[in-house]
Order: C-alpha cells, then structure tokens, then sequence
C-alpha cells in the first residue's frame, strides 16, 4: 500500500489562486489525485482546472468527506488557515508555506494534536505516493514525477523537498520503487518528524526499506535514533546527511530555516554518530543510497 | 537574531523586569558620565555579540568616574572573537549573594516553549546540568492556553526555592516568558539573576535571539531598539558581496537567488535549492574544491535574477569559473536558469562555454536547456550524473 495518502484520498487546497497553488492543482489533478474543492476568501464561484473555489473551508466539509487540505497562503495567514481546517475536522494538513514563526507552528501542531488531526511541514513539497496520489507539489508535473517516483518498497522521508525528488530518482533508476515520499519540511519545527512517521511505515505492509534525506540542526535525527534502538523497528534504514561543513561554522544560516548549528548536538558529526550507533546506515553519498538499502533488505 | 546584552535589557525593563541602575556609553567620556550619575562602584561590559567576555578582558570593575573612563578605553580598544564592542554598558555593581538561571527557548522534540530554572546560576547551564540535575528544571509552555504564571512558580519551586525568594523570582520568570511568547523569541535568557545581600532580585545579564523569519511581524520592536536594517546579527556581520547577493534576490519577487554567503575560493557556485545547496557543497569540498560562495537558487528565478546573480558571483575576486548545479527540480525551469547564467556570464565578458566549468540541473524543461547550452558550447549532464559526480567534474575542470 502506501502511508497517509491513497488513490480515493479526498483533499481540498486553501489558498487555490494563488500562482503556485495554481501549478500544484494542476499537478496533482493530472497525477490523478482528487482534489475535492478549493478555498480562497472573496474568491467564491470560481474554480481553478475545475475545482470549485470555496470561501470557507466548512462549505466544503459539510457537503462532501474531506480527508486532507494542502494549505499555500501567505506566511501570516497561514496560522489562521491551519487552524480552519483543523476545526473544519480535516485530519491531514500539508502546510507549504515557508518563514512561518515558529511560535505560530507550535500553536498549529499543539492545536492538531488535540484533535487527532496531522501536519506535514511546515516549509514542505508534501507527500506523493507513486501510482497512487500526489498531494503537494513534490516531483513537479506528473509527466516529471512518473520519471522520477516509481510504485515499491522503499519509504522516503526528507527534509528537503527537492532532495525527495533527487533521491527517489536514484532509488527508481537502481530499480528500487517507493512505497510512499515524504517532504517533511525544512523548519525547526514541523508536524511530523521522521519517528512520528515511523509507525506509520511499520504498519505499511508494502514497505520493506526508509531512506531518508537529513541536514544539520534539531534533535530529529537524536529522535529517530531512538525510536529505532525503543521499538526494534523491522524496517532498515539508510540515512544520507547533507550539509557536513556547517559544524565548521556555527550560528550561521545556511538552507533551510531548521538547519542552524547551535550547540554539540546540532553537528551532522554528532547526528551521524548516533544513528550509527542504533543501526541506521549513513551514506556518504547519494548515489550510494541503493546499493546499502539492498545490501540492507538482504541480510533482513 | 541576537540581540546586544543592552538590547535585551532594554526589553526586559519594558515589561518590568528589576535591572541594576546603569546605561550605554557610547565612548569613554559618556563611560565617566554614567559612572558619576551611579555615583558608586561599576561594572563595565563590552557590548559583543559572543559570550566569553570576562575570560577576554571585555568585564572590568571602577570605584571612580575616572577609572571608569580608563576601564572604557581598554574596552573600547579590544575585539573580542574579531568584534569591535558597539558600546559599553555602564551598570551599579552590587554585591551578589547567590546567582540563578532563568531562560525560556525551544524544546524542538516536545514542541512547545521550555522554561529551564536553576538555582546555581552564573556558570555552564549544560554542565550544571549533567554535574546537578536535581538543581536544573525544565518546565513547558502551552502556545495555545494563554500564559499563566504559575507555570513561571512551577519552574522555580522545582529546584527547591519556597519562601520570599520564590514569590520574587516567580513575576520575573513569567515575564521572561511572556516576552518570549509575545516576541516570537527562540531565546529570553536571564543570567545571571543576582539575589542580593537585602533580598532584593536583579537581572545582571541578559541573552535575546529573535526569530529572523519574526523580524518583519515585530518591525516595531526591533526599530524602537535601534536594530538596522542591514544587521543580520548572525554568528559574524554580512560582508558587502552577501549584502549584494540579498540586493539581487530583493529585487525580483519571483524564484529565489539568495542566501550567498562569501567564501574565500576560487569556484563560483550558481546551486539549489535548499537541501541540494548543501549537498553541492559538501561535494565540492569533498572533491577538493575551493568554493567561492554558497547560494541558493530556487522556485523558479527569473532570467534577470539569476543573471544578476552569476554577474555577482563573477565579479568577486579571484573566481575563475563558475558550478551550476541543482537536484532534480520540480518547479524550476531549466532552460530559464540556462538563459540567466549565460547572459551574467557575457555581460561580465567571459565566455560562458570556459566559465562554466558544469550545468546539472535535470527536471522540467530540461531538453530546451539543454539547447540553449549546446548553442553556447557549454559542458552539462542530466540525472544519469549524480550530484556528486558533476561536482568532482567542475572541480577537476579547475586545475585543468
């Protein structure tokens, strides 16, 4: 199968006339997902590729069953559109914006976990499973995603957008399909880390490997490391880190917001060493990333 | 972005928080004058953006006005890790009888805003620690309950504080934390907070960094501070060619052509986006490259800015070619990054096929790309070169 989105997985996008909302309705339409409606406040009775545009997202839950919304609005409305589809009962949030304090995100997340519902990102291209529905702009058009995203075993969870696509492409290429990929998001604090989506994976019948895509910064990789060694995960996993020289240069911003070397623990040496201590393989680079995941699923 | 030690108090006298007498002189003269309104002893502190300023010299004592202003000039003179202090701060010295720690930041695992109180302030928080744990507490926040003090009580009472000591630190750690939330904060930190010999409480240090995406949302707060708009406040100040590079990326709303930091080599790098920058990066180093800056292009940039860019980059000393690379782009548009960095390479009169040492940018609109660079002669490759691999060509391309 696959994690968080299938085939029939209904979805709205709030913020749907905007320029890149546009781009990824289109998308993902022509990746065959089912986008359900579409929100934008004063934009009522419009649709963007024949979804219809809503003002608010109630109007669409109480007509119809919506499992998810991609939320593509400007950074200080985002909280507010979040928050709308939480308390609409929407139970699986990708938020795309980026530059959201992270004050605001703390108040999303908090807010979600009261009511069950999900966020993935902030400051994320989304999810995408291959065959099956693209929700977010991760892989581009569908035409660039069929190339890049194949249907198999491997889970993918990455904090960087781009890089999901970069690493899928190397995994179809060794022949190695993926069963669901994650853009996690970039920001210090974001919905849904990688041992947040672990569970999900495990319980995922179809996926057998994780690969997954880290940088300097947080205590993301310290958890995952963890949540591995606590529950005897059955699942191997290969990790490829990106961003080695900023332990050279602390307190400086480079990519993303959530990267920032502050202390001991934030250094990819420190990262690396960890999950190598509980198991997980780190490649040093990432066209090594397919020959250790079947190296992996052989001796599993 | 951090906030100068006189920054932060200034915002903590805001809200109330009990600060020693005392102000920022700008040179030793305005040192003497604040020392003669204390009219009593002072400390004088260099006003840098890194810690270790008494080990540094940077922290000095004076009884007199006169020995204040010679306490100054010393100050005033030393660079401290390569900063020339903005000021120093003048401030009543009293004497101290016991020193606590006090700071709200972020526990990225839990996901909310952490009060850590400790009654044995003044030294390492980490090591206090690891070495006393029962003398450190770790209390969190609600982002979505309003804030309520006993939160601030619940902190101090855990290390064991009761009696009028912990009905005085009580008000001053939950304004800490209003500050926090209120500013979008990623540290309010107090330390130390002096109790002194009458039982009176006093913040002695103070260590602020606020949010740089909250810069815009608290515009008000940083101005009234006297924060300029050029000040980044990271690690080390902006050099002009990365001032520049902001310039270049503000001046087109589309895509992004940002985040160039200078680096003292001779490859020029034109990479995206975010996570695939620092893959770039790596692999260039790895390969035994010599970068000259750091970049990332993303979302798509305009002809213009991308141009602008690689014009940016050319025009940097020293820089012999330059790497345009990316990951498999999704909504960037090859052929128009193509057309950019082609165009910067001829108006800087290079010719793009020698100062082009690589172009691997798949995605999109890679076959008319890939077109246009044929035309120029210019060498790239498509996905079946890895990231790593085309970065270990534009390097070997340099000692060619």
């Amino acid at each position: 199968m696959s994690i968080l989105i299938r085939r029939d997985t209904t979805f709205i996008v709030q913020g749907i006339t905007g320029r890149e909302a546009v781009n990824l309705t289109r998308e993902c339409l022509d990746y065959g997902s089912k986008i359900v409606g579409g929100v934008t406040p004063g934009r009522k009775g419009r649709d963007v590729y024949g979804v219809p545009v809503y003002d608010c997202v109630r109007e669409i839950t109480e007509k119809t069953h919506v499992d998810g919304s991609v939320v593509t609005v400007p950074p200080r409305f985002t909280r507010d559109a979040v928050v709308e589809a939480i308390e609409a009962g929407i139970k699986l949030i990708v938020v795309v914006t980026e530059r959201i304090p992270r004050g605001e995100v703390a108040q999303m997340v908090e807010l979600a976990r009261l009511r069950g519902a999900r966020i993935i990102g902030p400051n994320c291209l989304g999810i995408l499973s291959p065959e099956e529905a693209k929700m977010g702009g991760l892989g581009g058009p569908a035409v660039n995603v069929r190339r890049a995203f194949k249907k198999g075993p491997i889970g993918v969870m990455s904090r960087s957008g781009g890089m999901s696509t970069e690493i899928c492409n190397t995994l179809s290429a060794a022949g190695l399909g993926q069963s669901t990929a994650v853009s996690i998001g970039g920001d210090a604090i974001i919905g849904s880390t990688y041992a947040e989506l672990m569970p999900l994976f495990e319980a995922d019948a179809e996926t057998k490997a994780i690969a997954i895509y880290s940088e300097p910064g947080g205590r993301m990789e310290a958890e995952l490391a963890d949540w591995v060694r606590e529950n005897k995960s059955r699942l191997p996993i290969v990790a490829f880190m990106a961003g080695r020289f900023m332990d050279e240069m602390p307190g400086m911003r480079f990519g993303h917001a959530g990267t920032i070397v502050e202390g001991k623990a934030d250094t990819t040496a420190d990262k690396i060493e960890r999950m190598r201590a509980a198991g997980i393989a780190v490649a040093e680079r990432i066209e090594d990333i397919p020959a250790l995941v079947k190296e992996r699923l052989r001796g599993h | 972005m951090r906030f100068y030690e006189y920054e932060a108090k200034a915002l903590f006298a805001r809200h109330g928080a009990p600060l020693p007498k005392g102000r920022v002189a700008r040179n030793p003269a305005e040192a003497a004058a604040a020392a003669a309104e204390i009219a009593g002893p002072v400390v004088l502190k260099s006003q840098v953006l890194t810690g270790g300023r008494m080990k540094a010299g940077g922290v000095k004592f004076a009884d007199t006005p006169a020995a204040a202003e010679a306490a100054a000039r010393e100050i005033f003179a030393l660079r401290i890790k390569g900063q020339e202090p903005r000021g120093v701060l003048v401030e009543q010295r009293a004497p101290v009888a016991q020193e606590y720690f006090a700071a709200v930041t972020w526990d990225g695992r839990r996901k909310l805003p952490v009060i850590v109180f400790s009654d044995m302030g003044g030294i390492d928080i980490e090591e206090v620690a690891e070495k006393h744990p029962a003398h450190v507490s770790r209390t969190h926040l609600s982002t979505l309950l309003p804030f309520s003090p006993y939160v601030a009580k619940e902190a101090v009472a855990a290390v064991g504080v009761t009696g009028d000591d912990l009905n005085r630190i009580t008000p001053i750690v939950a304004t800490l934390a209003e500050i926090f939330l209120r500013y979008d904060l990623t540290l309010a930190e107090i330390n130390p907070l002096g109790k002194l010999a009458d039982g009176r409480f006093l913040v002695l240090d103070g260590h602020v960094d606020l949010e740089a995406d909250a810069r815009d949302k608290h515009a008000k707060l940083v101005a009234d501070l006297g924060i300029g708009k050029d000040e980044t406040r990271e690690a080390r100040p902006p050099t002009a060619f990365e001032l520049k590079g902001a310039e270049v990326d503000a001046s087109d709303h589309r895509g992004v052509a940002g985040n160039v930091r200078e680096f003292d080599g001779d490859l020029g790098l034109v990479i995206g986006a975010g996570g695939g920058s620092l893959t770039l990066f790596d692999a260039i180093r790895k390969h035994g490259g010599r970068p000259a800056n750091y970049c990332e292009i993303g979302g798509n940039p305009s002809v213009k800015k991308t141009c602008e860019l690689t014009k940016l980059i050319l025009s940097k000393p020293g820089v012999k070619k330059i790497a345009v690379m990316m990951n498999v782009v999704s909504n960037t548009r090859v052929d128009i990054v193509a057309r950019g960095v082609i165009k910067g390479c001829i108006a800087s009169d290079r010719n793009p096929a020698e100062t082009i040492a690589i172009f691997r940018i798949p995605g999109a609109w890679e076959d008319d790309g890939f077109k246009i660079l044929r035309k120029y002669g210019v060498e790239y490759c498509d996905r079946t070169v890895s990231m790593y691999e085309a970065a270990g060509r534009a390097v070997k391309k340099m000692s060619a």
